[in-house]
């Protein structure tokens, strides 16, 4: 019996070895672009055989399993702030691969279509509007009939870069917000239910009477949800969709993409949109890590932002602007291994 | 009036019986209930394709579970290899040296270790393992499952081993047949079953498993057999895909729940045919 | 039998019997020492890791209840009032049902097909995987309670304090039942046959001679289930509704410690986030401990005891 266990343990072990054939790469973070990047990676490992495992924890968490070097690259649509660059044990790149948007979702019989701005959708996240009903609502609807039913507001449950957009923008076009909730991945939200996950959310608001929430827009649209019109800064009702959010992205680019694009100045733009970013260590070459690996990572983002752009549109996300892929191509070439570059 | 106080008490009693009945029958409802939403919502999609595709992308249809089924064996394989062995070894210390200091205390610590929260446990190990490896893996998550292994196939060894009649153990020592031999050689399998009762319940609890699993193992959209990289299992699937808003998903995960019941309901009964063949044998 | 101690056999052995005998003894002692080293280890990692956040807030943790990972500040209340509502809750609803069976399996029909049957059942309950539960509630109790939650007119959620009770008191009923029954079949004979022999009727027994005597028992089996309840994470997390606010009535939405552990581990960027998080699971593990250890001291004098 003793040596049945010990040639277990042998197999077990070399395992290992023998799978040195196909390379592996593991990336964690947002669900925001995961419907993108499932297929995104399914297609390349059709392609190219190498797999990438991704799982969709959250931005907060991408940003974490980054940092403690347990994954290959992280995955957020909330850059990460300057301290936590600095306190990180080496540089860290962020490279945009799509832009996407926030939509506003909610759950009313006959699924009509309804129009908000900004200080009503502050309000209903902060508690003060409480009621389908309310005043403010019907003047901005006009026609639609809104039943006399209770708001239920769905948020996310963890820390998430979706809840960053989202209360980037709300901080934005509300004071009161501001003061009483801020911006970030995670937040204490006032009223409401928390879910896990874009999937979550989503799912709780498709089969829940009179709830409404924030939602990557594919997620949304992937399940017949209705979306909300929201007044952009211009005055003008916008629709969430790949056009309207890469007209938000049209404005002058820092060089390492780190921007939020919400309430954009674009009078056409969709005023929640927002870059999603792979974070990567600049330089390759930590932890043991094998040259293998960065050209792997560098490959798999190159063609990311060439080849798999084309994927982006049907599933409800905007490819980068030529501007953004210019820069993004930049970043990538700033990857090195011990210092030299990798993908020149 | 007599009468009518006894007649009362009756009426009582009955009633008290016909409550009591009503309580216990309506208690079995649950189970019946779960075990027939699963059926109806799941057995469709067990397919062949279904135990042997890697799951598909989001807004594709169709996929398997192949992925989620090979990790959670190859967990349960990870966390039975060192628990058995440890887990007995624990036991048989507990029976035969019950009166040192150190049973006591270990017994204490087996308690507390059966009792605490599965994501306490997570906790554990992600900060003992993956941290310091430096990665997700199969076998921080068979390390976690196998910590909760421990109680349940040490208390089951105690157990099985404290029933055994005495006199077994001094006919073997009188014929001059060293302790240790005689514990290995002769106790041991003779309490084969109960031991085995104790691993078998201990594998069908920690299978379906997830909190402890969220991270450590991390789960994988691929098949991987490395039990140095991340795992896909099947509670991750059920609990991913439940909390996802795509019917398909669904559809996979009553899938995965029928399976997944299926394998601790027959685990149980085989743990309850066992137990009766056991019993007889003294 | 060959024999054992020919010399050509002792002589040939590698190691000797004393040896062998000393390899063993050393395994097995080594095997009930890493017990024990596994728990301190985890208690103390417990412990090292929630170092910052103890440190920072100190006993106000227990009493904050604002849990605001944007502006750093935590404290633990809001995940204690939902824990300990869920649980005691359960605990109630489940109580009579688990009193039930093991009151029937335990006096009146200990052998027969329906109490084999309930003994299964009960067995296969305890089976179950959480997820599993969690699942099942998630798509066939969430929507029935949401329709009665609009019946008696409270807000819809579906999820909350009330729907986490139910599913967690159908888990935890096999741990009060089977507890309850071995000790109810304990009861000696003769204080139930002296009852009968004053007229008393199967009732009376029961509520008056049975339980009474069985009482620390079942107490026992109650501390057992609440143990279980307390630390149950997945059935929970999946129909608590996830919401850090103190909970204000029966059908809000809420956490546990253990939901909201398993909820924000992964994401905790800030190391008090992280910390925090960790103290969580500290509480909940000496709660639960503590409860585990009173239950089993319980058990263990009644066994002995008798």
């Amino acid at each position: 019996m003793l040596l049945t266990c010990f040639f277990l343990l042998l197999c077990l072990f070399t395992c290992p070895a023998t799978r040195a054939g196909s390379m592996e790469l593991i990336g964690a973070g947002a669900t925001f672009p995961y419907p993108l990047y499932s297929k995104l990676f399914y297609v390349y490992w059709q392609q190219t055989g190498t797999k990438i495992n991704y799982q969709a924890i959250g931005s907060g968490g991408g940003q974490r399993q980054l940092v403690n070097m347990t994954v290959d690259f992280g995955c957020s649509d909330a850059f990460m702030s300057d301290e936590a660059l600095r306190t990180a044990p080496a540089e860290i790149l962020h490279v945009p691969t799509c832009l996407g948007a926030v939509a506003v979702t909610y759950n009313l019989p006959g699924n009509p279509q309804l129009r908000f701005t900004p200080d009503i959708i502050a309000d209903i996240f902060l508690g003060k509007v409480a009621r389908w009903n309310e005043p403010r609502i019907i003047a901005a609807n006009p026609g639609q009939n809104l039943p006399d039913q209770d708001i239920a507001v769905v948020h996310r449950s963890e820390g998430s870069g979706t809840t960053f957009v989202f209360t980037d923008y709300l901080r934005k076009v509300s004071d009161a917000w501001e003061k009483r909730v801020g911006r970030g991945k995670a937040v204490n939200w006032p009223v409401g239910l928390g879910s896990k996950g874009n999937p979550g959310v989503a799912g709780v608001i498709k089969y829940f009477p009179g709830a409404i929430g924030y939602v990557e827009l594919g997620y949304a649209l992937l399940n017949d949800m209705p979306v909300a019109l929201i007044r952009n800064k211009a005055g003008r009702f916008v629709r969430p969709d790949p056009k309207t959010t890469s007209i938000a992205a049209d404005i002058p680019l820092p060089e390492d993409t780190r921007v939020t694009l919400t309430d954009t100045d674009a009078p056409l733009g969709y005023p929640i949109s927002s870059f999603t970013w792979l974070l990567v260590f600049k330089d390759q070459a930590y932890r043991g890590r094998s040259e293998a690996k960065g050209k792997a990572l560098t490959g798999a983002l190159w063609w990311m932002i060439h080849e798999g752009q084309q994927y982006a549109e049907p599933l409800h996300y905007a490819p980068l602007s030529p501007e953004a892929r210019k820069k993004a191509e930049n970043i990538i070439r700033a990857m090195s291994y011990y210092g030299s570059p990798i993908h020149p | 009036m007599r009468e009518s106080r006894l007649t009362w008490r009756i009426a009582k009693d009955r009633g008290f019986r016909g409550m009591i009945i009503f309580l216990a029958l309506l208690s079995m409802a649950p189970l019946v209930l779960i075990i027939f939403y699963i059926m109806r919502n799941g057995l469709l999609s067990l397919t062949w394709n279904f135990f042997v595709e890697l799951p598909r992308p989001v807004g594709e249809g169709g996929g398997g579970i192949s992925n989620a089924l090979v990790g959670t064996g190859l967990l349960v394989l990870i966390a039975a290899i060192p628990s058995i062995p440890l887990g007995v070894a624990a036991g048989i210390y507990l029976c035969e040296y019950r009166e040192k200091k150190l049973a006591y205390w270990a017994a204490l610590a087996v308690d507390v270790l059966q009792g605490t929260p599965s994501i306490v446990i997570g906790i554990i190990v992600y900060v003992w393992v993956v941290v310091s490896v430096g990665s997700f893996s199969a076998l921080s998550g068979g390390m976690a499952l196998g910590i909760m292994m421990l109680p349940m196939i040490i208390k089951g060894t105690e157990e099985t081993l404290m029933l055994i009649p005495h006199a077994m153990k001094e006919a073997a020592l009188a014929l001059g047949v060293p302790y240790y031999r005689t514990i290995l050689k002769v106790i041991l399998p003779a309490g084969a079953s109960g031991i085995m009762t104790g691993v078998l319940i201990s594998i069908g609890r920690v299978a379906g498993e997830t909190a402890p699993l969220l991270f450590t193992a991390f789960g994988n959209a691929f098949m991987n057999l490395n039990v140095l990289k991340p795992v896909n299992a099947l509670p991750m699937l059920i609990y991913n895909y439940a909390t996802s808003p795509y019917p398909e998903w669904h559809r996979l995960a009553w899938g995965a729940s029928c399976v997944l019941v299926g394998f601790v309901l027959t685990l149980n009964l085989s743990v309850r045919i066992m137990t009766r063949r056991w019993k007889v044998q003294f | 039998m060959e024999a054992l101690f020919t010399p050509e056999r002792i002589r040939s052995r590698k190691l000797s019997v004393k040896g062998r005998e000393v390899v063993f003894q050393k395994t097995v002692f080594l095997s009930a020492l890493f017990i024990v080293v596994l728990l301190l280890g985890i208690f103390l990692s417990l412990i090292v890791y929630s170092y910052p956040s103890l440190n920072t807030f100190g006993a106000s943790f227990l009493f904050g209840r604002v849990w605001n990972p944007v502006r750093g500040t935590f404290g633990v209340l809001p995940f204690l009032v939902g824990t300990l509502a869920t649980s005691f809750l359960a605990l109630a609803i489940s109580l009579p049902f688990s009193l039930a069976i093991a009151i029937f399996i335990g006096e009146y029909s200990r052998e027969g097909w329906l109490s084999s049957i309930l003994k299964q059942v009960t067995e296969l309950l305890a089976g179950v995987p959480s997820i599993i539960y969690g699942f099942w509630a998630l798509f066939v109790l969430v929507p029935v309670i949401r329709k009665m939650e609009i019946g008696v007119g409270v807000f819809p959620y579906g999820v909350g304090i009330f729907s986490a009770s139910l599913i967690l008191s159908v888990m935890i009923i096999p741990y009060t039942a089977s507890m309850g029954r071995e000790v109810i079949a304990l009861v000696p004979s003769d204080i139930k046959e002296a009852a009968y022999s004053l007229g008393a009727t199967r009732q009376e027994v029961i509520t008056k001679v049975v339980l009474p005597y069985a009482r620390s028992g079942i107490m026992a089996g109650i501390l057992l289930a609440l143990g279980r309840a307390l630390g149950e994470t997945m059935a929970v997390t999946m129909v608590i509704g996830n919401s850090n606010l103190l909970p204000k009535g029966l059908f809000s939405p809420s956490n546990t410690m253990a939901s909201v552990i398993a909820n924000e581990f992964t994401e905790a960027t800030a190391r008090l986030y992280l910390s925090a998080l960790v103290e969580v699971g500290l509480i909940l593990f000496l709660v639960t401990m503590i409860i585990n250890i009173i239950g089993k001291y319980i058990i263990k004098r009644i066994r002995v005891g008798g």
